[in-house]
């Protein structure tokens, strides 16, 4: 039967491990590459960004009081699970980025690579990032990383998947939340992320996914007291001097991101993983 | 829905065990459905801007901030005193809560601390929350909390004997605490949730102010559902009614499960649109709450920052 009506859906945002409407109300139409229809998606408000950042809040402390083992363990069966919905990614990058579905699949699989990389570094940060440090005194001083907090990320436009994943994963393997605006025009990559969250066993609040535009929501994650850190990268160069300037209000870590979208494909290194992290030193006496 | 009351049927009524019955069995019965949808319809009420801001003030000033653990320390009373004089000590403007609310035990402490600052101390008393014990022990009690040095004594009634129908009997204690607490504010905890029904919160209402509570209060906190919207509804029509019989102005005071600025605004909708605007005031309406208070502070300088603030950034008690 060809002559069957299309299914189009409207899809919502996901905070706190539910799947709730726009509090505004507003949706806007979502298109693949050359203009065709695909799906309505939520257009989030800045009281979606106040809901998302309290249950990223909330969520806090579960989350970065877990072990690195345990939230290793969470983080790879994401990776299974991504692994899983392979036709549907590929399927949503080939339409929103345009590529082909050969290009789209290596897409996917370089997304889920990027996930395990970042999954593999849980238990590993505080051997490489911590210190035994030596010190002239009568002190066992040592220094651990800790997750800084709430993060906001921006999404990068361009790369739906891969460069999501790619500022994501790095996020939520220090322990820290997130508050993720996705990609404007191409936001299906992420929609299906956070299905595969919210059917994981990442506790809800965890990750928290808006549609909408980077623009707008951008100097709210920004202003908003209770976010500890933001990368910017999706938001236009207009906008990450306005977020800067909120931020620095504040006193938020603002991740520097170059002034074009980088190529996710290179190999990743440890710097998104640092900027999540604050350095804790204790001294503690020794002898007599 | 008035009830038609005049001085002398009130006076009436307390005659004797079977005219309060037949007073309070004769109270027009509540509906249901009524009440809880006005209460949901006033709940949708959009308060922005100026009117926000005055409304977060007022709540603040209204808020009675409450520790009645088992773990409480007079380290910890002190604290919430110091919390209960400047809220938000940033913010100079912001104005202190009306009352500190312990146990009885813990209400010397709670005076010293709060001593010249015209903030109130409101103590429970008779067996809270339960009110499980002879009338002698929760007169002492009261004692206890009154000798203290307590402004506001908060006591339960008996709940299994007003659930049996002994009317007279739950008066009689009210009218002895009432006596015991001297000089000090009277408030009648109904504990709602744990009567049923909302014609027995109606009845129970009338036999608090009937019986001489300054305060009409909804639950103890400690009993799940605590205070909700439609019973705080019935409350305020009770006091609203007692008003226009007696000329006499009672309050009410909702207690247990108020912890977002969004609820307390809904209350104060309900205060002016139900009992009235005279009602504004912490002298007739209270909230009792602990967590309240910060999401209160937080609001306010969401208001005046113009952007959102954190939980880091308030006291935690």
């Amino acid at each position: 039967m060809s002559d069957r009506v299309s299914v189009a859906k409207t899809y919502k945002l996901y905070i706190d491990g539910k799947f709730p409407r726009s509090e505004s109300g507003r949706t806007y139409p979502v298109t693949d590459s050359a203009g065709g229809f695909l799906a309505n998606a939520s257009h989030a408000s800045r009281k979606d960004v106040r809901d998302a950042v309290s249950a990223a809040r909330k969520a806090f402390g579960g989350w970065s009081g877990a072990t690195a083992y345990n939230r290793g363990q969470v983080l790879y069966r994401v990776a299974e699970m991504l692994e899983g919905r392979r036709e549907q990614f590929a399927a949503e990058v080939s339409a929103c980025e345009g590529v082909s579905a050969a290009a789209a699949s290596s897409v996917v699989d370089a997304a889920v690579d990027r996930w395990v990389w970042y999954a593999g570094w849980t238990d590993k940060i505080a051997t490489v990032l911590g210190a035994a440090n030596p010190v002239a005194g009568p002190y066992f001083s040592f220094t651990v990383p800790e997750p800084t907090g709430v993060v906001g990320v921006l999404a990068p436009q361009s790369s739906s998947l891969l460069g999501l994943v790619s500022v994501l994963a790095p996020v939520v393997a220090t322990g820290c939340t997130a508050v993720v605006v996705s990609s404007a025009d191409r936001p299906l990559p992420a929609i299906t992320l956070s299905e595969v969250l919210a059917t994981s066993d990442v506790p809800g609040g965890v990750v928290n996914v808006l549609t909408g535009r980077a623009d707008e929501l951008g100097p709210w994650l920004a202003s908003h007291a209770d976010v500890n850190a933001i990368d910017p990268t999706g938001a236009s160069p207009e906008a990450r001097i306005d977020v800067a300037q909120q931020a620095s209000a504040t006193v938020k870590r603002v991740l520097t991101v170059p002034g074009d979208e980088p190529d996710w494909t290179r190999r990743p290194d440890m710097s998104r993983l640092r900027h999540y992290l604050e350095a804790k030193t204790v001294w503690h006496p020794k002898g007599t | 829905m008035a009830t038609a009351s005049s001085p002398a049927e009130l006076a009436d009524a307390t005659r004797d065990e079977t005219s309060l019955r037949r007073f309070l069995q004769g109270l027009p019965g509540v509906d249901q459905v009524g009440v809880e949808a006005r209460a949901a319809s006033l709940g949708t009420r959009s308060i922005k801007k100026t009117a926000k801001l005055w409304a977060i003030d007022t709540a603040i000033s209204m808020v009675d901030l409450t520790t009645l653990e088992g773990a409480d320390t007079r380290g910890k009373v002190r604290s919430l005193a110091a919390k209960a004089r400047r809220p938000d000590p940033d913010r100079p403007g912001t104005p202190a809560v009306a009352a500190v609310c312990v146990y009885p035990d813990m209400a010397a402490t709670a005076v010293e601390a709060l001593a010249g600052t015209g903030i109130g101390v409101a103590s429970v008393a008779t067996a809270f929350p339960s009110g499980r014990s002879s009338r002698e022990v929760k007169l002492a009690d009261v004692r206890l909390a009154v000798e203290a040095g307590a402004t506001e004594v908060d006591m339960v009634i008996d709940r299994g004997a007003f659930l049996e129908g002994r009317y007279g009997y739950v008066f009689d204690e009210i009218r002895a605490v009432k006596q015991a607490c001297g000089d000090a504010h009277l408030k009648v905890i109904l504990e709602t949730g744990e009567l049923a029904t909302y014609d027995n919160v109606r009845r129970a209402s009338w036999l608090g102010l009937l019986a001489g509570g300054d305060f009409i209060k909804t639950s103890t906190g400690k009993v799940s559902p605590a205070a909700t919207l439609p019973v705080t509804h019935v409350m305020l029509q009770a006091v609203r009614d007692w008003y226009d019989a007696t000329g006499q102005l009672r309050g009410v005071k909702p207690a247990g499960g108020i912890r977002s600025t969004k609820d307390a605004l809904r209350y104060l909708v309900a205060v002016h649109e139900v009992a009235g605007e005279e009602w504004l005031t912490p002298e007739l309406f209270r909230f009792g709450a602990s967590s309240l208070l910060n999401d209160l502070l937080l609001q306010r300088r969401t208001q005046h920052d113009g952007h959102y603030s954190g939980p880091d950034y308030v006291a935690v008690d």
